[in-house]
C-alpha cells in the first residue's frame, strides 16, 4: 500500500483573481515553474463591477503538493481567494464539449441516437456532418466522445471543468454576486 | 483635492520622493531619457551611476538590507532590463524589498520587435514578487505607490514597473501615496492566538529545545531581533541562525551556537538533529540547512513561524504552523509565556546544555595556521584577523559567493541585524562588490567591507569605477586563492580531483588594477603582512582593494556533504565522508 504522502490526489481548485493583464500567465507560470500538473483550466470574468475573474483548475499531486499549490496561488499578488472544491464540501462540476461527427448512412443515424441518450444537442448540421453540444461531468463527456469515435468523430473542442460549491457557500462576496 | 498635472517623468520622481527614496541606482538609455531629464531638474533624489545594470540591482539590495527600506533601481528597456534579471532573482530569493523601474518602447511599438524592446513583464514575471506595465499616465503615480507597498509588506520582494516612453512624456494627474491601497493584496501579519498558545505550551515543556531563526527576523525589523533575544533569554534555550539570519541574535551570546547547515557548526547541526522541540522563526528549511530530508531532525516537534504560508510544510512537515510577522508572533509568544507563568524545565535543560558543551568542545571551526611571519596565509586566519581588527567599529560586511562567504559567516560575529549582506538563496557570484556600494551610500560614515574571492570579483570589476567616482568608503577584501574555491572543493570531494576549469587563470594584478581605477590597492602574501594590510585598509579613506593571497588548497569545514544528514558532518580534511549517489546529484 502506498504511503499517505505518495498517494496522488486530483483536486478542483477555484481561484478568484483581479482581471488584469498577465494574471493568467502568473498562474500558469507558477505551475510550469514549480513543476505542478494542470489537467484542466478555465477562466472568465465573473464580477465585472470589481473586475474579478474566476479560474477553475484541476490538478493532481500528493497531499503536500496540493497544499503547496494552494499556498503558492494564494501568495500571488492579484489573487483574492483560493478554494479547494474537492476538500471543502460537495461541489458540482461541469464541462461542455462541441463534437463534430462527419458521416453518412447508418453511422449518421446512430450518432444522432446516442446524442439523444446523452442529452446532447445538435448545434450545426450539414448533409454529411453534425456538431453536437454536450454538457456534463468530464467522465460523461469522455464516454460520449468514445462512442462517437467509430461513428466519424472529426473534430472536438472541450471547455475544461467549471465547478461551484453546493449549498449557500460562495467564492464571491454576496454583494458582488448580486 | 486639486489635481496637479505633471509629465509622466515628473510623476515618477515625485512618487519616488514621496516614498522616501533618497538614492536610486541606475544606468540611462534611450527608453528612460525623460526620467533622466527629470532627475537632472531636481535635488531630492540622488542618482548613483553604476557600470552595469546587475550592479544597480545588487547595490539597491545592499541599500535595502542594511536599512530595511525599499531599494530603488532605474534601468532602460531591452538590455537594461535583461541585465537586471540576475539581481531581481537574487532579491526574490532573499526576500529583499526593491522597486525596479524599467524603460520600455512607446506603447504603440510594444510587440513590434522595436529597437531595445524586450518583453520585460514577461521575462521578470517569475523573478519578481509582482510586476506592472503602465500603459496610461493616469495610472502611473498609483502604480508606483502600489509597487512600493507590495515590495515592502508581507514577505518583501522585488517589484518591476515597466514604463513605456510615451507614458513618461505624457501628462497626467499626481496621486499621493496615502490614497493608494492594493485592491486584493492583504498580507497576513497577526498570528492566530490559539495556535500561539499551543506553540508556547510545547516550548515550555521542551527538554532538548532549539531556536532556529533566519532572514525573517532581519526583514521584520530591529524590534524582531530585540524580541527574539528577549524570548531566547527568558527560555534559556540554545539558538542557531541561518546564513540569512546572522545578526538576528547576538553572536557573542553564550546561548548562540553559530550558524547551522552545510557549513554550520558541529554543535548547531547536532543540536538540530537531536532536539525534541524545534522553534523555527523566519527561516524556510532550505536544502542547505536541512541536508538529507528524511533524516532531518527526526524526533523533534516542529513549530514554524513564517509570514509566507507557502514556506510552511514545503520541504519539512511541521507540527504547529504559525503564519505571521516575526515580531508580532514573538510579541504574542512572550505575552503568553508571561501570562501563563511558564518556566523552562531547568533540569532537562542543564543536561541538554551539557551535551551541547561536549559538541562545542569538538571546536569544529578550528583551523591550522602555521606560525612565523613568512607562513602562507590561511583564509580563515585572514578573516579572523579582519573580524578582530574591525571589532567595535561601525562596520558592515557584504560577501560574494563561495568558500570565502562561508568563512566570513563562520568567523565574523554579528551582534546586530542589518550588518551582514550576502547572497543566500540564489548564490550570486558578484553580489558583494556592488552591494557594498549600496550599503555605503546608506551609511556614509561607516566602514563597509566586501569579503570577496578573486573569481567573484572578476565578475563585477567594472563597479570599481562606481566606487571611484563617488569616493565610497568601500573595501574589497579579496581572499585570492587563484581557484574557484568551492568548485574546486567539490571537484576534490565528488569528482576524483579532476579540477575541470576551476583554476583562475590569467588573473590581473589586483593592486595595479585598483590603481588603474584611481583607487588604493594593497597586497599581503604572507602571514606577517596580514595585520598591517588590514589596518592600512581601514585607515585609508575611500575605496581600497586588498589582494590577500591565501593558501590555494584550503577547504571549507565543517561540512555536511550533500545528501548527508546533520549528524554526518565532516569536521576536517582528515574526515572521509561517503557521498551517496543521491547526494552526487544535488548541488
Amino acid at each position: 500500500m502506498p504511503k499517505i504522502d505518495e498517494i496522488i490526489e486530483t483536486h478542483t481548485i477555484a481561484v478568484l483573481v483581479d482581471n488584469e493583464p498577465g494574471v493568467l500567465a502568473r498562474v500558469i507560470g507558477l505551475f510550469s515553474g514549480r513543476g505542478y500538473n494542470i489537467e484542466s483550466l478555465t477562466v472568465a470574468e465573473v464580477d465585472p463591477n470589481n473586475n474579478r475573474s474566476r479560474i477553475t483548475l484541476v490538478t493532481s499531486g500528493t497531499r503536500m503538493v496540493i497544499e503547496q499549490i494552494k499556498n503558492q496561488l494564494g501568495r500571488l499578488v492579484p489573487v483574492a481567494r483560493v478554494t479547494d472544491l474537492t476538500d471543502e464540501g460537495p461541489s458540482v462540476e461541469r464541462e461542455l464539449a462541441l463534437v463534430k461527427v462527419v458521416s453518412t448512412g447508418d453511422h449518421r443515424i446512430e450518432s444522432l441516437r446516442i446524442a439523444d441518450i446523452f442529452r446532447a444537442r445538435v448545434v450545426d448540421s450539414t448533409t454529411d456532418s453534425f456538431t453536437f453540444e454536450v454538457t456534463g461531468s468530464s467522465q460523461k463527456l469522455d464516454a460520449f466522445i468514445g462512442l462517437m469515435r467509430p461513428l466519424g468523430l472529426a473534430d472536438l473542442s472541450r471547455t475544461g471543468v467549471v465547478a461551484i460549491a453546493r449549498g449557500p457557500v460562495t467564492l464571491l462576496t454576496p454583494a458582488a454576486a448580486a | 483635492m486639486s489635481e496637479q498635472k505633471m509629465t509622466g517623468a515628473e510623476i515618477v520622481l515625485k512618487a519616488l520622493a514621496d516614498q522616501g527614496v533618497e538614492v536610486i541606482f541606475g544606468y540611462p538609455g534611450g527608453a528612460v531619457l525623460p526620467i533622466y531629464d527629470a532627475i537632472f531638474n531636481q535635488n531630492h533624489i540622488r542618482h548613483i551611476l553604476v557600470r552595469h545594470e546587475q550592479g544597480a540591482v545588487h547595490a539597491a539590495e545592499g541599500y535595502a538590507r542594511s536599512t530595511g527600506k525599499v531599494g530603488a533601481v532605474l534601468v532602460t528597456s531591452g538590455p537594461g532590463a535583461t541585465n537586471a534579471v540576475t539581481g531581481l532573482t537574487d532579491a526574490l530569493m532573499d526576500s529583499i524589498p526593491l522597486v525596479c523601474l524599467t524603460g520600455q518602447v512607446p506603447t504603440h511599438l510594444i510587440g513590434n520587435d522595436a529597437f531595445q524592446e524586450c518583453d520585460t513583464t514577461g521575462i521578470t514575471r517569475p523573478c519578481t514578487k509582482h510586476n506592472y506595465l503602465v500603459k496610461d499616465v493616469k495610472r502611473l503615480a498609483r502604480t508606483i505607490h502600489e509597487a512600493f507597498y507590495v515590495a515592502r509588506t508581507g514577505r518583501p520582494g522585488p517589484v518591476v514597473v515597466d514604463l513605456p516612453k510615451d507614458v513618461q512624456f505624457g501628462t497626467g494627474p499626481y496621486t499621493p501615496p496615502e490614497h493608494v491601497e492594493h485592491k486584493t493584496y492583504r498580507p497576513r501579519v497577526d498570528p492566530d492566538m490559539e495556535v500561539v498558545e499551543k506553540a508556547v505550551e510545547v516550548i515550555a515543556s521542551a527538554r532538548r529545545p532549539i531556536f532556529y531563526t533566519g532572514g525573517g527576523i532581519i526583514n521584520s525589523g530591529p524590534r524582531a531581533a530585540e524580541l527574539l533575544a528577549k524570548f531566547v533569554r527568558m527560555t534559556g534555550f540554545p539558538i542557531t541562525n541561518t546564513l540569512m539570519g546572522l545578526g538576528g541574535y547576538p553572536a557573542h551570546d553564550e546561548q548562540f551556537l553559530g550558524m547551522l547547515g552545510m557549513h554550520g557548526t558541529y554543535e548547531a547541526n547536532m543540536a538540530m538533529h537531536g532536539c525534541d522541540v524545534m522553534v523555527c522563526i523566519g527561516a524556510r528549511f532550505d536544502d542547505r540547512v536541512t541536508g538529507r530530508l528524511d533524516a532531518f531532525s527526526p524526533n523533534s516537534f516542529k513549530i514554524h513561524v513564517d509570514i509566507d504560508r507557502s514556506s510552511i510544510n514545503k520541504n519539512v512537515h511541521v507540527d504547529v504552523p504559525i503564519v505571521g510577522d516575526c515580531a508580532r508572533v514573538l510579541d504574542a509568544m512572550i505575552e503568553v509565556w508571561n501570562r501563563r507563568k511558564f518556566t523552562s524545565d531547568q533540569v532537562a535543560l542543564n543536561d541538554w546544555w551539557a551535551q551541547i558543551g561536549l559538541w562545542r568542545a569538538r571546536k569544529s571551526l578550528r583551523f591550522h595556521q602555521d606560525e612565523g611571519d613568512d607562513a602562507v596565509i590561511k583564509p580563515q586566519y585572514a578573516i579572523k584577523r579582519l573580524a578582530e581588527l574591525t571589532a567595535g567599529k561601525d562596520v558592515y560586511f557584504t560577501t560574494e559567493v563561495g568558500q570565502h562567504q562561508m568563512w566570513a559567516a563562520q568567523y565574523i560575529p554579528f551582534d546586530e541585524p542589518n550588518r551582514w549582506m550576502t547572497s543566500g538563496g540564489l548564490g550570486t557570484m558578484g553580489y558583494g562588490l556592488p552591494a557594498s556600494i549600496g550599503v555605503q551610500l546608506a551609511h556614509p560614515d561607516s566602514l563597509v567591507i566586501d569579503v570577496a574571492g578573486e573569481a567573484s570579483t572578476m565578475m563585477v570589476l567594472q563597479e570599481l569605477g562606481t566606487m571611484a567616482q563617488y569616493r565610497l568608503n568601500c573595501k574589497v577584501f579579496i581572499l585570492n586563492n587563484r581557484w574557484m574555491g568551492m568548485v574546486r572543493q567539490w571537484q576534490e570531494l565528488l569528482h576524483g580531483e579532476r579540477y575541470s576549469e576551476s583554476y583562475s587563470e590569467a588573473l590581473p594584478d589586483f593592486v595595479k588594477l585598483a590603481e588603474a581605477f584611481g583607487i588604493t590597492g594593497l597586497r599581503a602574501s604572507k602571514k606577517g603582512e596580514v595585520d598591517d594590510v588590514i589596518k592600512k585598509m581601514i585607515e585609508t579613506p575611500g575605496p581600497v582593494v586588498v589582494d590577500m593571497q591565501v593558501c590555494k588548497t584550503e577547504n571549507c569545514f565543517p561540512m555536511i556533504p550533500s545528501g548527508a544528514a546533520h549528524n554526518e558532518m565532516l569536521l576536517g580534511p582528515g574526515d572521509q565522508g561517503e557521498v551517496s549517489e543521491e547526494g552526487m546529484v544535488m548541488v
